[in-house]
């Protein structure tokens, strides 16, 4: 993956013998250029200032006075976090904010995992219908998720686990296989052949091969991977709404969310501070692991 | 269920898991000779394709065939539903509206994109201009249209009433009066569809970035001595070899429009003319409990989705013939 690490070469002097009405537009161009940078970077950034603000403010000022207030009238709480996050009085989002962990961690885990056995066999171990059976898995990634969603729950509901987290777990595994299997197997298939050779020459069979020498090697494609199921996951609301219903026992925070902004659509001080709290995670993994994620991208963007 | 309830759960599923991953590789590991090769295989690809024919390729099956049902999904019909949704007024507004975001979401977001990359190319703090746009990729399409709801907030325009939301305050500054910008259609899809290209710009900005680095410095540089101008240099130089990857932008963020749900079902669930296909099956499938339509949604979403994949691998291939 070079291309996220491309040198930065500064731009060349302007040749002697360009046209002057060259040089001059490209001087021109230079400030407008910044400009509309600048003006698409503000566009972009804020909305979520303004809320953010807004989550910081008391209720009363949030209701009768803009965002932009605040920078004339600073008024400062954290009230509103608390009433959204208390269990008595406020509306709870602590509980469904840990349901989202509880959901999340074995959602990247398990598809991760078996993806990369899968992907480990479609690379390295030769067997008959093997192209075949890539291509259709391929293919399956082009499956919306709506096609499932009724035929699941009937099979959740038969097998007595509707409403648990069982479902969750099992469904974003499995919606997950496909782009896994294929991303995986796409960075297995880089890993130089007579490194596996040589393995299998001092004896080693598949399992320590996978464990000694691909593993560390495809620690960056397992983290890009990660990073994106574990954000999918997250900000996953269809899937959670059809599977976990809404109550406290199961539902994730996006679900909680979404319901306050249904029911209580003006109580901008618990939607600003319950959208603050559901983004926190996902950004902070986001920041933290760009590079990883930004490398996911792009492979599944290209060669996808 | 209390908080240490929950995590325990969570252990005992993630220790089922690695029970059963345990086994596949013990007997994987015993597995000898290249001859057993096709055991291992066998085993390696078992779970994943038992969860894929249960979790995907059955119940796809199992709503095309349900499509042909009624609500109930008790007696046969044929097509009806398809016809209801080629024909009945509400659907085909929300045909309307669906056609409208997959065909403005891709372009618009992936010219913003293309253009802020270019923008920011070899920039000072080219990183951290990157990531402002990107950022809204992490956050969830449920907190974003909470985020973009409230730029919309309306207050009526009444005196002692100030605007909260910015658009309608930025009206109000340059002299208008504030608008109901989520209400009146078929304006208000279009309002909509803005948070999807908040959302995706940044995605299509990172691919295309990339590639534009990719390209390699001589042909620039050439391009350069030669005298182009800037708008030559990205109509004539820029663009041709970036185009394999725009096609890919344009399909990827085409294909998550599609089935956009979220933003949709939190901003107006629906109302004011604003449904779209993957929210009208949501609404059929569990609030109508009409099954046979919902179905039928969830199939045309899939028979949509096709050509945009199809058009994608025809242009990747052309261009790795190339």
């Amino acid at each position: 993956m070079s291309t996220t690490s491309a040198p930065l070469t500064s731009t060349p002097p302007i040749a002697p013998g360009a046209p002057a009405a060259t040089k001059a537009k490209r001087k021109l161009t230079s400030p407008w250029a910044s400009l509309i940078a600048v003006v698409i970077a503000v566009l972009w950034t804020l909305p979520t200032f303004g809320l953010a603000i807004s989550s910081l403010r008391p209720e009363r000022q949030i209701k009768t006075t803009g965002w932009w207030t605040f920078f004339t009238d600073p008024q400062v709480t954290l009230d509103n976090y608390r009433e959204v996050l208390d269990v008595e009085n406020g509306e709870g989002l602590g509980s469904f904010f840990v349901n989202s962990f509880v959901i999340t961690i074995p959602s990247v885990l398990i598809p991760l995992c078996l993806a990369s056995l899968a992907a480990y066999a479609f690379a390295w171990i030769r067997f008959r219908g093997r192209d075949l059976l890539f291509i259709v898995i391929f293919a399956l990634q082009i499956v919306p998720i709506q096609v499932t969603l009724i035929p699941l729950l009937t099979l959740y509901v038969d097998a007595g686990i509707a409403g648990q987290f069982w479902t969750l777990w099992l469904s974003h595994s499995t919606f997950a296989l496909p782009l896994a299997i294929f991303l995986l197997h796409n960075f297995m298939k880089e890993i130089p052949a007579g490194l596996l050779e040589a393995a299998r020459v001092d004896g080693a069979g598949h399992v320590q091969i996978f464990f000694k020498v691909l593993l560390p090697l495809l620690t960056p494609a397992l983290a890009a991977f990660g990073i994106f199921q574990f954000l999918w996951v997250w900000n996953d609301l269809l899937v959670a709404l059809t599977f976990a219903g809404g109550g406290p026992d199961t539902a994730p925070i996006t679900v909680a969310l979404a319901n306050l902004s249904g029911t209580r659509g003006t109580a901008w001080h618990l939607l600003s501070a319950g959208a603050f709290v559901s983004i926190i995670v996902p950004v902070a993994i986001f920041l933290l692991l760009q590079r990883y994620f930004v490398r996911g991208l792009l492979a599944g963007g290209l060669k996808g | 269920m209390s908080t240490a309830e929950k995590f325990l759960e969570m252990f005992i599923a993630i220790g089922i898991f690695v029970a059963v991953v345990g086994v596949i590789l013990f007997f994987a590991g015993r597995i000898g000779g290249r001859r057993g090769d096709r055991w291992v295989a066998f085993l390696y690809l078992a779970p994943a394709i038992l969860m894929l024919a249960v979790g995907l390729i059955y119940p796809a099956a199992r709503t095309i065939y349900q499509s042909f049902f009624d609500a109930a999904g008790t007696a046969f019909i044929g097509l009806d539903n398809y016809q209801t949704i080629f024909t009945s007024r509400d659907q085909l507004t929300v045909l309307r509206n669906t056609v409208l975001w997959v065909v403005v979401t891709p372009f618009v977001a992936t010219a913003v994109g293309l253009l802020y990359a270019i923008l920011v190319d070899k920039a000072r703090l080219e990183s951290f201009a990157k990531a402002l746009i990107f950022l809204p990729m992490a956050i969830s399409f449920v907190g974003a249209s909470i985020i973009w709801k409230f730029v919309y907030e309306f207050r009526p325009d009444q005196v002692g009433v100030k605007q909260i939301g910015l658009l309608n305050q930025i009206l109000v500054w340059l002299g208008g009066k504030p608008q109901q910008w989520l209400v009146e259609s078929p304006w208000n899809t279009l309002f909509l569809i803005l948070v999807m290209i908040w959302i995706q710009a940044g995605f299509a900005m990172t691919v295309l970035s990339a590639a534009i680095k990719a390209i390699p410095d001589d042909v620039v540089e050439a391009a350069r001595l030669d005298g182009v101008t800037p708008f030559g240099m990205f109509r004539f130089v820029t663009l041709p070899s970036i185009r394999p990857a725009v096609v890919v932008v344009l399909t990827t963020i085409g294909i998550g429009t599609l089935k956009v749900f979220d933003i949709v079902r939190t901003m107006t669930g629906g109302q004011f003319d604003t449904s779209v296909v993957a929210n009208e099956f949501y609404s059929q499938s569990f609030r109508s409990d009409n099954q046979g339509l919902g179905a039928a949604l969830a199939v045309l979403l899939f028979v949509l989705v096709i050509p945009i994949v199809v058009y994608n691998v025809r242009q990747l291939r052309a261009s790795e013939a190339r």
